[in-house]
């Protein structure tokens, strides 16, 4: 199971801050384009990606039990 | 609390940050406060709401320390940022950088700041008297597009 993390605005628009799906295998990219596009988040191309805490890249392979989030521009401070 | 790095819903206390950093090598402690401000652009805020990537966001507060002392050296850095709904001229975050010589600890301090405003996972949403939206970036313009880091900073962890 991959755990999909989302925050601000994308957590607001998709009414919850987490969905769990079987993509282990797969890329980053492959679960935006498979699950996540369907949603249409606003904003979602501006958000980075984080895999297990740490910034990542969309080409990320995912092993099970890992947690992505979408990370969009941060405003903390 | 023996934490350095942390993310509360309660108020943060200056004092309690830093305690984190004072010891015996320090000659100067510079410490940040960011507070809620009522007026950005005439448009009158009436609180914020701060979300955080809690476990993700120490973290990167964490590395902002790491990248302090390879930066300066000599270095002791505590950061605290807090989430929830926050009041006009409550504060948001506390930083404090204790360096044996004063110039590193202003310059550190400010570094602490910029970053958090780079690569740590919180977001704020501003609440107006006409609605409400969650802020971008915080480089003060409020494109969506830029404050993306670069893949050198991706690659910090």
């Amino acid at each position: 199971m991959i755990n999909v993390l989302f925050f601000a605005e994308l957590q607001e628009r998709l009414g919850k801050e987490k969905i769990t799906l079987e993509a282990a295998g797969m890329t980053v990219a492959e679960v935006i384009e498979k699950w996540i596009a369907a949603y249409e988040l606003p904003n979602l191309e501006y958000a980075m990606i984080a895999v297990n805490e740490s910034y990542a890249s969309k080409e990320t392979i995912l092993e099970n039990g890992d947690t992505i989030a979408f990370i969009p521009p941060v405003s903390g401070g | 609390m023996t934490k350095k790095y942390w993310i509360t819903n309660e108020a943060i206390h200056l004092e309690d940050v830093v305690s984190k950093v004072i010891r015996p090598e320090a000659g100067a402690i510079s410490t940040f406060m960011g507070t809620v401000r009522e007026f950005t652009h005439g448009k009158r805020t009436l609180s914020l709401e701060y979300q955080a990537y809690i476990s993700m966001a120490e973290k990167k507060l964490e590395q902002i320390g790491e990248e302090i002392e390879k930066r300066w050296g000599n270095t002791q850095t505590a950061i605290a940022h807090r989430i929830g709904k926050l009041d006009i001229s409550e504060i948001a975050v506390v930083i404090a950088v204790s360096t044996p010589h004063r110039k590193d600890a202003f310059e550190a301090s400010r570094y602490a700041i910029d970053r958090i405003k780079e690569i740590v996972p919180i977001w704020k949403k501003e609440i107006w008297e006409d609605g409400t939206s969650w802020i971008g970036n915080q480089k003060e313009n409020d494109s969506y597009q830029e404050e993306i880091p670069t893949k050198e900073e991706m690659s910090h962890d």
